[in-house]
């Protein structure tokens, strides 16, 4: 019988016969991809904030409402000493101070222009920057309201101004949902192609039948491909388990060609295997190997853009990218399902990782060794 | 016992350092084919070492070794065609079957399908596993975990089978049915080269070696041992050379 026939069927049976294999397969992914997505939210909703009004006035009035009506606010308290507002910021019962001053609409009304000051809590910089644009955009939205009832002046009339109306191109809603959905599935098949992989591996080698099998005639490929080809196949699987999930749950656009997508998931496999076949070969036991492929798993995910844009991060940030495989695939899923690129704009990256298969995997077949 | 003076194992100032230790100090033997051979020593004597070596899990360091015919440097992948092994550590896998252990390493042996389905039936048979051939391997007695793994490890026929420690942790009955299977094996022209604590196994050897320290400090059948150490049994002579 062909040997590796013969290896193929016994991996798969032992896979298959590990109860924690199927819930790791089905459930977590799922749940993952209900809770991460929603729970990786970048919108703000519900910020707390707390109103010092000094002023008393219509105008005063008119602004406060303007943020209790808006769904992003929730006004918690509401009072004429400054301090007390403070004081609830500095406990973390308020994120934000929207400080209304004495005189805030005379000022207004005489020499038309005013004071308005606030007061974000900053220890989540992303988050304060957030509050701030939400503030500013009601704020405006006052502003010239004001214009147009107090001064008879039309939003956009007797003075010039240009408005502005951003087109979004790709995900036009802002569904951030999208986004972070396509990214939470590169984690997944990432994290089951190496860790996976890894861990089979590993653990043949702690119950010592790897020893009995370096005593057969198994030829050291006919070994490597029986063990990283079921994970292989079960990942694509779970590729396209999460994006059936993902169209039925958020309507997932798939604007480009599928076929183009496991293409590449294919070879950025290759990649995700031979780091996980690499691991194994320089860890003893299943610890070892969950402290070094913890630490690849989470610098490559936290870098590779999933949460905030590559873009974004400095130079020598990008340019450790290079070398992290699930940052070429987060760019390429999110550009073939939202943007619907073809081969050729995504041809850089798919010979990048082709290289990088090549590399790794020849790294990792020579690290292996049958005898010490 | 049919000794024939072929060497289908052969070594020659095998040396095997670990760092500055020593584990095989220049050891000189030959294994005739068909015998059975015991290697014996003390725990950390250095038994477990030069078997891995023997078997093409371990490289020496130097020496001239050549197991069923080929040289350990440069033809391990032929030795191990024509080697069987059982190691210390229990190596059936756990979580397949009687039935799927025996099948997998006929297949990893290239077996064709009917000579697979013969002998499993008939190993099961003898073993008295046929009822129980569906079940994981994790869920029966040591003592049959032992046997099968044996039979399993000789399911190819192979010229020699090396086997360490094959007997620890088992009941003395069962040790007596483990060494006549051992003893049938030979029957069917495969020699063993075996290690052990049990000095009275040794005495079911054709030959034995007994390893102090990394070096091998006797050599002879158990009966000239016996009298050269002017000893009533295999457990005075190793005493009398691990005390020494």
């Amino acid at each position: 019988m062909n040997i590796l026939y013969t290896l193929l069927i016994k991996e798969f049976k032992q896979i298959f016969r590990n109860r924690f294999m199927l819930p790791v397969i089905f459930v977590i992914p799922v749940v993952q991809m209900i809770v991460l997505t929603y729970a990786a939210s970048l919108e703000m909703k519900d910020i707390r904030m707390a109103v010092v009004d000094q002023d008393f006035s219509s105008a005063s009035r008119l602004l406060i409402s303007e943020f209790s009506g808006s769904p992003f606010f929730e006004i918690e308290h509401q009072t004429s000493n400054y301090d007390e507002a403070m004081d609830m910021l500095g406990r973390d019962r308020v994120d934000v101070i929207l400080h209304i001053q004495h005189n805030f609409e005379k000022k207004l009304y005489i020499e038309y222009e005013t004071d308005l000051q606030l007061v974000v809590n900053a220890i989540n910089a992303t988050e304060a920057g957030l509050v701030n644009a939400y503030c500013n955009q009601i704020i405006t939205g006052f502003n010239s309201q004001i214009r147009a009832d107090w001064f008879g002046m039309e939003p956009s009339g007797t003075i010039v101004s240009l408005e502005i109306i951003p087109e979004f191109w790709y995900n036009p809603l802002l569904d951030y949902k999208i986004y972070m959905f396509s990214g939470i599935l590169v984690i997944l098949v990432t994290l089951i192609g190496m860790l996976l992989t890894a861990l089979n591996l590993v653990r043949e080698k702690e119950m010592g039948t790897t020893e009995q099998i370096n005593v057969t005639p198994i030829r050291k490929y006919q070994f490597i491909i029986a063990k990283l080809l079921p994970f292989w196949v079960i990942a694509i699987f779970e590729l396209a388990f999460g994006l059936l999930v993902g169209r039925i749950l958020y309507d997932l656009p798939m604007v480009g060609d599928l076929g183009l997508l496991f293409l590449f998931a294919s070879i950025y496999l290759f990649v995700v295997l031979g780091i996980g076949l690499f691991l194994s070969t320089i860890s003893n036991t299943q610890q070892q190997l969950m402290f070094v492929a913890f630490f690849f798993m989470i610098t490559f995910i936290l870098m590779s853009g999933v949460f905030t844009p590559v873009d974004s991060m400095p130079r020598w940030a990008q340019q450790i990218n290079i070398i992290n495989p699930a940052a070429y695939f987060m760019r390429v899923i999110r550009m073939i399902l939202l943007k619907g690129s073809g081969f050729q704009d995504i041809s850089r990256e798919f010979y990048s990782m082709g290289f990088y298969a090549v590399i790794i995997l020849t790294l990792a077949v020579t690290n292996y060794r049958k005898t010490t | 016992m049919t000794v024939a003076s072929e060497h289908i194992i052969e070594v020659k100032d095998m040396v095997k350092k670990f760092g500055s230790f020593v584990a095989n100090d220049r050891l000189t033997f030959h294994v005739y084919r068909g015998e059975i051979f015991g290697f014996l020593g003390a725990n950390g004597a250095g038994k477990t070492t030069a078997i891995r070596i023997l078997c093409g899990l371990s490289y020496p360091t130097s020496g001239e070794i050549r197991v069923a015919g080929h040289d350990v440097y440069h033809e391990r992948e032929k030795i191990k065609r024509k080697i069987g092994y059982m190691s210390q550590k229990f190596s059936l896998y756990e979580d397949l079957t009687v039935s799927e252990n025996i099948r997998l390493y006929a297949g990893i042996y290239r077996l064709n399908r009917k000579q697979i389905n013969q002998r499993e039936e008939q190993l099961l048979e003898r073993l008295g596993l046929l009822p129980i051939k569906n079940r994981l391997i994790r869920d029966i007695p040591l003592g049959w975990k032992q046997k099968l793994a044996f039979s399993v490890a000789i399911f190819h026929k192979p010229d020699i089978v090396f086997l360490d420690e094959p007997t620890g942790g088992v009941d003395p009955i069962t040790r007596r049915q483990f060494w006549e299977m051992i003893h049938d094996a030979t029957q069917e022209g495969i020699t063993v080269f075996v290690t052990t604590h049990y000095m009275d196994e040794a005495e079911y050897c054709d030959r034995v070696s007994i390893m102090v320290d990394g070096r091998i400090e006797a050599l002879d059948k158990p009966a000239v041992l016996k009298k050269k150490f002017d000893s009533k049994d295999m457990n005075e002579v190793f005493l009398k050379l691990a005390r020494n």
